[in-house]
């Protein structure tokens, strides 16, 4: 059975096998570039979600994406996380291209939603075993007790996803994707529901484990002072499309703005007023 | 093949069949149910029937082997609705385990879930209702493999369907089974039906284990050779199923359907 499925996944993929034809494995010294996005475009039909984004981030570097509802930023997340099949275009993380080495990329790879809650029917230690064994980690007892030490998590641990605050439930979603050490983080309004002093204890720990771990990290958030606070750059979706980029301290200054917020709410309601010069 | 991660799902399994008693009911009390309802039926219709037809074997036996495809299916499709039912797609895919280990997990979730539900029906069909599995003797074994392939390849179908349809789809998979019961003559021979529906039997691997148990039941030869096609037929459909599974997964990754699979019900 299981021999079965194995040859068949084998011979099925565009997108997930590890069968690998004509792929640049990853790089033999290391890159600065962790996560690298080249003309990436989603279509549904008629439909154009994401049209020719392409950038990157590095080690250490902590990316913004923002943009307003429909912008493309959680499709541009799921295609980065290989659930979503790009219409075109590549996404290479750590040098693996995801569509065709899943498992090398993943395995480097993590992410927390709002939207993705962990299984409420588990405990905290139970999803931390189960996510820690899909993502293969080794001396993964020792790995939880530091992420649950490391996301204040010790007083839940018997008690079950589904009960705790939507504060804690995202303290849990982080510590599993801190599981895997991951080079790349994707965080998707990772502080949407936490109060501004666990909001900004988290935003700290973002900080110090990209910079510590020499991991690079792409944040989605509304929230233009928290972005302008931990991000060392942004990318302005608008309509699919890569709008705006640069330093988040400085970028709405370059484009007449008095805030970050002021800007965002430009390029959502007004992009073809922008002066993009 | 990563073993750790195919041990992930059935660990999950395992997790939630301890953490809920809910879920101890299907794998113990439903099976056991079965076998008591049939058991006592088998017990009244030994007092009426006459002849040498053994009742309790050729019945309870069946229920038995049938119920025994059933847990394996089931085994497969709740291990997969565990992440409909908490929406745990995204988590889960997005990490690196591919599809053959996410199927292997289910099947491996199958094979413990389904070992438990066998031993309490075995217990209760041999212990209360005096059933006798050694008149199957060695032939148990190619009967419990046909039976056991079919059941993961309808396990893994349903999955398919449940994956392309939307956890709605959910209710088109319980009765699977009931729909094929009576093309498959579980408690009868196929030579009862109608021709269509035996032309329909005999492509369905369970058939040709029935009708070899009831043979082995009145004391003739069962035919080495339709146990050959029954199995082979088992494993067309089980390559059939993960074929059919592996292009739904593609067309859900190619869609956005795994990104965004919460709704009630997708076209």
């Amino acid at each position: 059975m299981f021999f079965l499925f194995f040859f068949l996944a084998r011979s099925k993929q565009d997108t997930y096998t590890e069968r690998i034809v004509n792929i640049s494995p990853s790089p033999k010294r290391p890159s600065s570039v962790v996560l690298s996005v080249t003309n990436l475009r989603k279509d549904y039909g008629s439909l154009l979600a994401v049209s020719d984004v392409s950038f990157d981030v590095h080690r250490g570097e902590i990316v913004g994406l923002l943009g307003p509802n429909g912008a493309g930023k959680t499709t541009t997340v799921n295609m980065i996380l290989g659930v979503l099949a790009p219409s075109m275009g590549t996404i290479r993380v750590e040098g693996y291209d995801v569509a065709r080495c899943h498992r090398q990329a993943m395995e480097l790879s993590n992410f927390a939603a709002v939207y993705a809650p962990l299984p409420g029917n588990l405990t905290v230690e139970q999803n931390l075993r189960i996510f820690g064994m899909l993502y293969g980690i080794t001396n993964l007892q020792k790995r939880i007790e530091e992420v649950i030490a490391e996301f204040d998590l010790e007083e839940y641990r018997e008690k079950k996803s589904g009960v705790l605050s939507s504060g804690e439930q995202t303290r849990l979603c982080l510590a599993k994707a801190m599981l895997n050490r991951p080079q790349l983080l994707l965080l998707d309004e990772p502080t949407a529901s936490l109060d501004p002093s666990v909001a900004r204890d988290i935003r700290t720990k973002i900080r110090n484990y990209a910079e510590a771990q020499t991991c690079g990290v792409l944040w989605t958030s509304h929230n233009m002072h928290e972005v302008s606070q931990v991000c060392d750059r942004v990318l302005f979706l608008s309509r699919g499309n890569v709008l705006l980029e640069g330093d988040p301290k400085t970028l709405h200054v370059k484009h007449g703005k008095s805030s970050l917020e002021e800007l965002f709410i430009t390029v959502a309601k007004e992009p073809l007023t922008l002066d993009l010069s | 093949m990563n073993p750790q991660r195919i041990a992930a799902i059935a660990l999950r399994e395992y997790y939630l069949v301890r953490g809920s008693i809910a879920r101890l009911f299907p794998l113990c009390v439903w099976a056991g149910i079965d076998i008591v309802v049939w058991g006592f039926l088998t017990k009244y219709l030994s007092t009426v029937v006459t002849g040498s037809f053994s009742v309790v074997s050729v019945l309870l036996g069946s229920i038995l082997l049938w119920n025994f495809l059933i847990r394996i299916m089931q085994g497969v499709t709740t291990t997969f609705f565990e992440d409909v039912w908490s929406r745990n797609f995204l988590n889960v895919f997005s990490s690196p385990i591919s599809i053959a280990e996410y199927v292997s997990g289910l099947v491996l979730s199958s094979v413990l879930m389904g070992t438990i539900s066998i031993a309490v029906m075995l217990l209760l069909a041999v212990f209360v209702f005096s059933l006798s599995l050694l008149p199957y003797g060695l032939l148990l074994i190619p009967f419990l493999c046909i039976l056991f392939l079919f059941g993961i390849a309808l396990g893994i179908v349903g999955t398919g369907i449940v994956l392309r349809l939307g956890p709605s789809a959910e209710w088109f998979i319980w009765p699977i089974p009931a729909l094929l019961s009576p093309f498959v003559g579980v408690l009868y021979p196929l030579s009862v039906l109608p021709r269509w529906m035996q032309v329909i039997g005999h492509l369905l691997p369970p058939s040709y284990v029935f009708e070899g148990m009831r043979a082995v039941i009145a004391g003739s030869a069962v035919s080495m050779q339709s146990l050959v096609i029954g199995g082979s037929l088992s494993v067309v459909s089980l390559i059939l199923a993960c074929l059919f599974f592996t292009r739904v997964f593609r067309f859900a990754v190619r869609t956005g359907l795994i990104a965004r699979y919460s709704a009630e019900s997708i076209n």
